[in-house]
């Protein structure tokens, strides 16, 4: 009988949890719905607090795993069932097709010649992407993707010709057999058309936090400058709107523990190429829990920052591709209407699960995270538990490792 | 040593109008009988078959895979020889341009890449030529883990350490097992739905650890010392009755906290009367039933006590006071540890969210009794993720009030305390009259205070650093937090990080897995992160070592201990297999079996350096930290952004093992300038083995000083901090090098 852990999610604490198993002799599948391993941190520019590169750790976390013949993976695919209980289950996976050979082509030239494009998704919609693809320099595994679809009709014809494509490649299903699962499905960034108060998304240049990160980012739409998406130029006044749906029970009734820490980061990255840039950030509490009041520190003293406690009630469009906010000024009991060149909000994080229906037999909370499973084996990691940064996301799917290698080894 | 190397090129993944052909034959030619095979393959993932068979028809020791970076498709060729990489595809071909900067044109290579190539080939040869299997250093592996600390998290820990297979000694200064738990009423939230306070069930956790067989306890316990590796450390405890040595494989820290000292929380009125007491000492008195209080105060914004401890350090700073020095050894002396108290006012800010949730749990507590009114008044309510859900229902919460608002002063009034509030969310400031104001309680870890697990190393009996923490036994890693600077032993619980009670539960698991990877890891002789799983470790011919200890002292894990007469003792168990020691060794005696001086030496020499530097251009050594340097280089490449073709680069696994005599060999070759590619070092360091970036700009000083007596300008070697992301500056970087090595001219000892 099988004793392989399966891990569901390849991002940061699905890929901690299966290295960590696996340094400790276990045979562990990682199931990873993208085409490449890395989560959400793959997305990011910078780490708080100290503002490192999360390209840094991950390729660490790869090496681990060309090392280690113990870690199996498969990316592009989605666990479709599960039969059996704790101790021996048997786990169905749906590969859908990439199109590619199992090895690092370099398909740089023919995917810059094909013409079809879609919106690019690691960009949040920042920027377009070409059928043939691969979503950072880093990616891992290190293939490109295509995505047929977006193929025009002469792209299709050279797709047809061209070596170690294969258009015709069908997705399949296959059957592992494990003991225990580790369940870390992560997150995603809440879905700002429902803020319909802060301007559901349609005004220019009001961007997410998350499509921050793809703006300073050296392998962003804009090569890491930091500049309006209307016009390209660079933002003299910017604002953050924090616990944008966070803390709100109208949309997720709990703190997305990583957004202050985020604005505060992202303050300094406009500071660094822009000193002159004037900022305000707007919160109900500056939550930066533990040593990373260091960071709040830091920033509370740059002189073109202010902090102002209060809600904003209105994002709108304005004149000249600005932004208009209407902020209640909590302290003074102020009523504040002002124009910003770029406004960011701090969305929060909502679990992948939540609105999913996943073929695991586990109990999800009203918000989508997991509220259980340990009795039949499955452990869950990360950010599908609850909101976590990146520090807790490591400590959290160490210990899922824990208890998944505790299951498998009383067999 | 490889004696018969087979030789494979990737005709796919290479490129460039490159004749493969002749390049193979050029091999052929020049290393005869070292490599019987050289093949050029259509494409090399398609070839392993054929690999496999040239291993067992030739008896391959190794093979020599000249194509893509290791980093594109490495994990594909596990094979029964050792196997080098030549990375031909993006870090020659697709980076190459013409010395005038002009892309290639197409067709045929021109002249500088095949000598790049041919260069880089020759190099790889010569690596897996020096490089062997490394044997193992493997020991027993005992499977008992030490946990030192029986409060929340050493209890879980000691838990869940046995529910892994493994015996436990758990050592718990106090008493009585419990910690700091025993005095908390009820528990902040432990599980989902994370509304509600919850019972501790203490006792229940500290039954299962004292009625489990396969956990020993020691009460009143305190570690004497903790010496020899991982797999095979010897404690000595100083308990109860004498001293006893238990041999563990690992060690988990659990050693919590103290609270911080009242001086601190004397400027809002701590020690003047008890009216006004700290959250630890009223969970206490709670438990105790001894609170009658019916208005009280919790007090989150502690803008008094920092700003009273900036003042007081300002003046002491302005009066001259002299900072406390540690005590210099004298010379000749051996020096005498001292622990510096790193317990201070930052401390209390650090425990902002473990006060936010703990005074929302008190509060709840005694709002229960409906004469009781509480309010809380903060600066910033620090309740994140998840334990919003919490707060939200005390929001709800009759009798309790909570304003954000900044207290600016607290003074008795008669038989009660008067709290003054400022900028407060009712639109006014008020003073607020109360019977007990609680402040936060400061968690100062243990680890601020003394040297808890008293390692008996030679680097001393500390973990090191430890200001750049404020004493918190962290790592200083985000993504992996358990690596401690010395290996085996894994902090959690509030010694790492204050934390509320569910996430030193998830802390203490973590710790265990690493503690329990750590055992297995040194029962096969293997290292632990980041170089998991490698096999090799340090040699030392000790004929030729002159005791200079630097080994011992740069180590950046304290992995070397030394006799009396100063002569290192490798413990392998501790290394990281980062090369520091050898990087330090002016004897050159330290080795890797796969990595060593000589090996990387030959690798320098092996370059073809033209003597004409007018007509033929210089030629640039770049020693490049494999971690990110040699990543970002990987990435330029993809993303053409290619640089001269003068540079050859050679990855090292670290900058730390970047030994002097390289620069020595690369100079006497006649390279024009050596460029060292590593990562930030500082407070905020990012390099992989903590000092290694740090300790090469520290030896580059003193070459830069050598080769100035030599009369060669010492700008010829220059150490760069390149990140990972750093992928599209890294070719300018390179380029300016070569640009102002091209200005100064040739190396005066060229073709000497």
């Amino acid at each position: 009988m099988s004793k392989a852990i399966l891990v569901v999610g390849g991002g940061f604490a699905g890929l901690t949890a299966a290295i960590e198993a696996a340094e400790l002799g276990h045979d562990v599948y990682i199931v990873e719905k993208s085409p490449w391993l890395g989560g959400r941190v793959a997305q990011l520019n910078k780490y708080f607090p100290k503002l490192c590169p999360p390209s840094c750790g991950l390729e660490i976390q790869f090496q681990r795993i060309r090392k280690n013949p113990r870690v199996k993976f498969f990316t592009m695919a989605d666990v479709v069932g599960l039969a059996g209980s704790k101790g021996s289950y048997t786990v169905r996976v749906r590969l859908r097709s990439r199109h590619t050979a199992p090895h690092a082509v370099d398909f740089n030239l023919l995917a810059s010649s094909l013409v079809g494009e879609a919106d690019n998704e690691f960009d949040f919609g920042l920027s377009k992407r070409g059928a043939l693809y691969k979503s950072m320099p880093f990616a891992f595994p290190d293939r490109y993707v295509l995505d047929t679809p977006t193929l025009s009709k002469t792209d299709a014809t050279q797709a047809e010709r061209a070596k170690f494509l294969d258009l015709s490649e069908q997705p399949r299903e296959i059957e592992l057999d494990v003991a225990s699962i580790v369940v870390a499905t992560g997150w995603k960034p809440y879905d700002v058309t429902r803020l319909t108060n802060l301007g559901a998304g349609k005004v220019k240049n009001c961007v997410s936090n998350m499509q921050m990160e793809r703006l300073a980012s050296p392998a962003g739409p804009t090569g890491g400058r930091i500049v309006r998406p209307s016009d390209g130029r660079t933002p003299h006044s910017v604002a953050f709107v924090q616990c944008a749906g966070s803390r709100d029970q109208n949309h997720l009734n709990y703190c997305s523990y990583i957004c202050c820490m985020a604005s505060l980061k992202q303050c300094l990255y406009i500071a660094e190429q822009n000193p002159d840039a004037e900022i305000t950030v707007y919160y109900i509490d500056l939550r930066a829990p533990g040593r990373y009041v260091n960071v709040l520190e830091k920033v509370q003293a740059l002189p073109n920052v202010c902090f102002v406690k209060g809600k904003v009630a209105d994002v709108v469009q304005a004149g000249d591709d600005k932004v208009t906010l209407t902020v209640e000024d909590a302290v003074r009991g102020e009523k504040l209407t002002l124009h910003y060149d770029l406004v960011v909000l701090a969305t929060g994080m909502q679990p992948s699960l939540a609105g999913e229906n996943p073929p695991l037999p586990l109990p999800l909370d009203e918000d989508g995270f997991i509220a259980g499973g340990e009795e039949a084996g499955i452990f869950a990691a990360g950010c599908a538990r609850m909101p976590l940064d990146v520090t807790r996301t490591a400590q959290s799917g160490t210990a899922a490792a824990l208890k998944a290698v505790q299951t498998v080894k009383g067999r | 040593m490889a004696g018969k190397i087979g030789v494979y090129f990737d005709q796919q993944n290479i490129g460039g109008g490159l004749d493969l052909e002749a390049l193979a034959a050029q091999t052929r030619e020049k290393w005869g009988d070292v490599t019987p095979v050289v093949r050029v393959v259509p494409l090399l993932a398609d070839s392993l078959d054929v690999i496999a068979g040239d291993i067992a028809a030739q008896s391959l020791n190794g093979v020599l895979l000249c194509g893509s970076s290791p980093r594109a498709d490495g994990d594909l060729y596990r094979l029964s020889a050792q196997v080098g990489h030549v990375n031909l595809r993006e870090q020659c071909v697709l980076s190459y341009k013409n010395a005038d900067g002009s892309a290639p044109a197409c067709g045929d290579a021109p002249e500088l890449l095949t000598l790049l190539a041919r260069d880089y080939v020759n190099m790889g040869v010569v690596r897996l030529q020096k490089s062997e299997n490394p044997d193992s250093a493997a020991v027993t592996g005992v499977k008992r883990i030490l946990v030192i600390g029986g409060g929340w998290t050493g209890l879980t820990a000691a838990t869940e350490g046995a529910a892994c297979g493994y015996e436990v000694v758990l050592v718990e200064k106090a008493g009585r097992l419990g910690g700091a738990a025993n005095d908390i009423p009820v528990g902040s939230p432990l599980e989902s739905p994370w509304t509600d306070k919850q019972p501790t069930n203490i006792a229940d956790k500290i039954k299962a650890v004292t009625g489990n067989s396969n956990i020993r306890v020691y009460l009143n316990a305190r570690m004497e010392k903790l010496e020899g590796q991982p797999g095979e450390f010897t404690a000595s405890i100083a308990a109860d009755g004498g001293s006893v040595s238990v041999e563990v494989g690992a060690v988990v820290l659990a050693s919590g906290w103290t609270a911080l000292d009242d001086k601190y929380l004397a400027p809002m009125g701590l020690g003047k009367c008890p009216k006004i007491t700290t959250a630890a000492r009223f969970g206490k008195q709670l438990v105790d039933g001894e609170v009658t209080a019916r208005r009280i105060a919790f007090v989150l914004d502690t803008t008094m006590a920092e700003e009273a401890a900036q003042n007081s350090m300002r003046d002491a700073v302005l009066q001259g006071q002299p900072e406390p020095v540690a005590a210099q050894a004298k010379e000749g002396e051996e020096k005498v540890f001292i622990k510096e108290d790193l317990e201070n006012i930052r401390h209390l800010a650090y425990s902002n969210a473990v006060n936010s949730v703990g005074m929302l749990r008190l509060a709840n507590s005694v709002a229960a009794n409906e004469a009781t009114q509480v309010f809380i008044l903060y600066k910033n309510m620090t309740v994140p993720g998840i334990f919003e859900r919490f707060y939200k229902k005390m929001q709800e919460h009759l009798g309790i009030m909570m304003t954000k608002a900044d207290v600016t002063g607290i003074a008795e009034v008669g038989d009660h305390v008067v709290v003054e509030c400022k900028n407060t969310l009712l639109g006014m400031d008020f003073d607020l009259d109360v019977d007990l104001v609680v402040l936060p309680t400061g968690l100062v870890p243990t680890t601020a205070k003394e040297a808890v697990v008293e390692f008996a190393y030679r680097q001393g009996p500390d973990f090191p650093d430890m200001e750049l923490f404020d004493g918190f036994a962290d790592s200083n890693y985000i993504c992996f937090p358990y690596e401690t600077r010395r290996t085996g032993v894994y902090a959690a619980g509030c010694v790492r990080q204050p934390q509320t009670l569910d996430a030193c539960e998830e802390d203490a698991r973590g710790a265990v897995l690493k503690a329990a990877q750590c055992i297995d890891s040194a029962s096969r002789g293997v290292a632990v992160h980041p170089r998991s799983g490698d096999a090799s470790y340090p040699v030392f011919n000790f004929v030729r070592c002159t005791q200079c200890k630097r080994c011992t002292e740069e180590c950046p894990f304290g992995a070397l201990d030394d006799d009396e007469k100063g002569t290192p003792k490798p413990n392998p168990g501790r290394c990281r297999r980062c090369g520091t020691c050898f990087g330090a060794c002016p004897e050159r005696v330290i080795s890797f079996a796969d990595y060593n001086i000589d090996q990387i030496g030959s690798m320098i020499r092996e370059v073809v350096v033209p003597k004409d530097f007018k007509k033929e251009g210089p030629r640039i050594l770049i020693l490049a930290c494999e971690n990110d340097a040699y990543p970002a280089l990987d990435m330029a490449g993809m993303r053409r952004k290619a640089w001269s073709p003068y540079v050859r680069i050679i990855p090292v696994r670290c900058l730390g093992s970047v030994n002097a005599i390289w620069v020595s060999d690369a100079m006497s070759k006649g390279f024009d300038g050596v460029m060292l590619l590593g990562c930030k070092y500082g407070g905020d360091y990012q390099c992989h083995f903590v000092k290694g970036s740090e300790i090469c700009s520290k030896r580059k000083e003193n070459i830069a000083e050598t080769l100035n007596r030599l009369g060669v300008q010492p700008e010829r070697v220059e150490q760069f901090e390149v990140a990972i992301d750093g992928y599209d500056a890294i070719s300018d970087l390179i380029d300016g090098f070569v640009g102002r090595i091209i200005e100064m001219g040739p190396n005066p000892f060229k073709g000497m």
